[in-house]
């Protein structure tokens, strides 16, 4: 119960732990997808669904049952899911005489859907039918994406970052030079959308970054865009909001010149120079007789 | 002849270098975005349809596929690196790329009425240790918990104060200060939760909830319908709205064992009221209880032939009736004149 949080307190140490994997923190970890099918799916679907679910794992949960629902109509369902599971991206596979082979990609912020977009597959290559070696459950891909439209195109452009969202693994701040395996290609052309996943080998090359090259693995899509359900953009904006604690604090008073050298202004009070402490010289000292003769001078 | 041969020898140097770095090298019009922090690069290149139909698409992806990825790869291999256990590690930067969260961000504890009071004075949290010194056990133990160092529960003696009353039991008085220190605990506790939402709790009615227990709503149902000032008499109920059922005073009964001097004292009260020559039944406020009655029952009757006009005229009937009954002295309860006396402005004195 969210909103009794602080009232009921959990009774044991496990549950206070379960509570606070599920409270929102300040760096959010990895999202956790949930993959699901519709009242009625072909095998090309239950097939796709299989495969992402292989490329997500350990971060997804795969879902056996059917469910009967309609995410474009009623998101309730979804919703409930989400909270009952904390996942806050899903993918909806399902089959229909109009929508034949269809994937409905989508986020949720809040338990409530972000974004939803929906793509019909009309080739798909599963992961089974490539002979090849491959690549280790959790790797963190790299992403590519190719093609003007991803940039020029509204619809797209959310596509791109429900993609990356989707795939990218969890935030690392070090990663090995030998384990960049995995590349997810995406490629937007003529109206359709073209996803590849390639096992890179890093060959020898003349210097120290080594040439690639690519050898197909993963499943193959073609997919084209159907409908989308996309947030308002207030809704957009508040979801990327940051909280104040990770604004990084800029260092004031640091400046650099053309050289490099790093200045700082040390800013002082005004000085009285006649009082100035500099060495004692006592032989330079003034005399009574002389300061008098000294003000005559200055008049 | 020495100047030709560097000049040569130079040219021979760069052509060797471009040599190398031809097999990494891809030309691209337009640079590919990157953000290294999440592995990511986008390429808005366009792509020639006329290029994609002249070759197998498969390999027309897979070309376009491997020289992104080298330039992904270069990229990558320009951030610094270092050596972890036989591995080559690459630092990343931060990811650039800005994503929506999943949950909205956590807000700020707002601090409890302690915390402002302590920030004001300038008082420091002090840690306390873990383990304390038991005397009587010669060994470090618990500040609380299991196995304590100085544990309340576990005593087997309590000195009776010389202050205290002699038959009073000690340990009964312990458990039951505890009981109200933690109570006052969890009601300080919810008081700071309820300023920290700035959550107003009504005395009476109902809290801002989505969904509302059916007694709740039930319950402030009857209470808006008496507040009205003439009590709720005069409210009408709603066409399907049942009238209350636990609405009648609540009987109090005292325990079966208990007070025997009091029990003593009420049986032989009773007795002697059995055995006196006074009247059980106070004639006077029977009668006007039936009058009354009557007249309720006439005045309906009229209602519903006459309508507002009958309601009226009997009102003044039963405000000089009422006067009567109050006269004699009994032992009976007060019964339903309440509402009468009340109707009327002063109650008498009983």
């Amino acid at each position: 119960m969210p909103k009794f949080d602080g009232i009921v307190k959990p009774k044991t140490k496990r549950a206070k732990r379960f509570l606070e994997g599920r409270a929102p923190k300040l760096t959010e970890d990895v999202k956790t997808a949930m993959i699901m099918k519709g009242g009625n799916s072909s095998l090309t679907v239950t097939q796709a669904l299989k495969d992402i679910y292989a490329l997500k794992k350990p971060n997804a949960v795969l879902f056996k049952k059917k469910n009967i629902t309609r995410p474009f109509e009623d998101s309730t369902s979804l919703e409930f899911f989400s909270k009952k599971s904390d996942c806050s991206l899903f993918l909806f596979g399902s089959h229909s005489k109009k929508r034949p082979n269809n994937l409905i990609f989508g986020r949720l912020f809040d338990f409530h859907v972000l974004d939803m977009i929906e793509l019909g597959i009309e080739k798909y290559i599963s992961l089974s039918d490539i002979k090849s070696s491959k690549c280790p459950e959790g790797t963190k891909p790299m992403l590519v994406f190719a093609g003007d439209a991803f940039d020029t195109d509204n619809e797209y452009r959310r596509l791109k970052s429900l993609f990356i969202d989707f795939f990218r693994g969890p935030a690392v701040s070090a990663v090995r030079l030998a384990g960049l395996e995995h590349v997810l290609h995406f490629t937007a052309l003529e109206g359709k959308i073209y996803m590849r996943s390639y096992r890179s080998l890093l060959k020898k090359s003349g210097c120290r970054t080594p040439r690639i090259e690519l050898e197909e693995i993963g499943p193959s899509f073609d997919l084209v865009l159907r409908r989308t359900h996309l947030a308002s953009d207030d809704l957009f904006k508040f979801s990327h909001r940051r909280p104040k604690a990770l604004k990084v604090k800029k260092k004031k008073n640091i400046s650099r010149d053309a050289f490099g050298t790093k200045f700082g202004r040390v800013h002082m009070q005004k000085q009285d120079l006649s009082k100035l402490q500099t060495r004692k010289m006592k032989g330079l000292r003034k005399r009574r007789g002389e300061i008098k003769l000294s003000m005559n001078d200055t008049r | 002849m020495a100047a030709c041969s560097v000049e040569a020898l130079l040219a021979k140097a760069e052509r060797d270098e471009a040599e190398k770095l031809k097999s990494i090298s891809v030309h691209k019009e337009l640079d590919l975005e990157f953000d290294i922090g999440n592995l990511l690069a986008i390429d808005k290149n366009r792509i020639e349809s006329r290029d994609f139909r002249e070759q197998k698409k498969e390999d027309f992806l897979r070309s376009l596929a491997r020289d992104n990825t080298q330039l992904l790869v270069n990229e990558i291999w320009k951030q610094p690196s270092e050596r972890v256990d036989e591995a080559i590690v690459t630092k990343l930067p931060e990811p650039v790329t800005a994503l929506p969260r999943e949950k909205p961000p956590p807000k700020p504890r707002a601090p409890t009425k302690w915390e402002e009071f302590a920030k004001l004075k300038g008082i420091q949290k002090r840690k306390k240790t873990n383990l304390v010194w038991d005397e009587t056990a010669k060994d470090w133990r618990r500040r609380w918990g299991y196995q304590r160092a100085k544990d309340d529960t576990k005593e087997w003696l309590i000195e009776v104060p010389v202050t205290a009353d002699p038959n009073e039991d000690q340990f009964a008085k312990r458990t039951a200060a505890k009981k109200e220190r933690v109570a006052k605990n969890e009601f300080k506790r919810l008081k700071n939760i309820a300023r920290a939402q700035k959550v107003k709790l009504p005395g009476v009615g109902l809290l801002p909830r989505a969904q509302q227990p059916k007694e709740d709503l039930a319950v402030a149902v009857s209470v808006a319908r008496t507040s009205t000032a003439s009590m709720g008499r005069f409210q009408d109920r709603l066409p399907r709205e049942k009238p209350p059922r636990n609405t009648g005073k609540k009987r109090k009964f005292e325990p079966n064992i208990g007070d025997f001097s009091g029990e003593k004292k009420k049986q032989l009260e009773m007795l002697r009221l059995m055995g006196s020559k006074a009247p059980k039944l106070d004639i006077n406020r029977a009668v006007a209880k039936q009058i009354r009655e009557e007249n309720r029952e006439e005045a309906v009757a009229k209602y519903k032939k006459g309508g507002k006009k009958g309601r009226q005229g009997s009102m003044s009937g039963k405000g000089g009736k009422g006067k009567g009954g109050q006269g004699g002295k009994g032992k009976g309860g007060k019964a339903g004149v309440g509402g009468g006396g009340k109707r009327r402005g002063k109650p008498g004195k009983q």
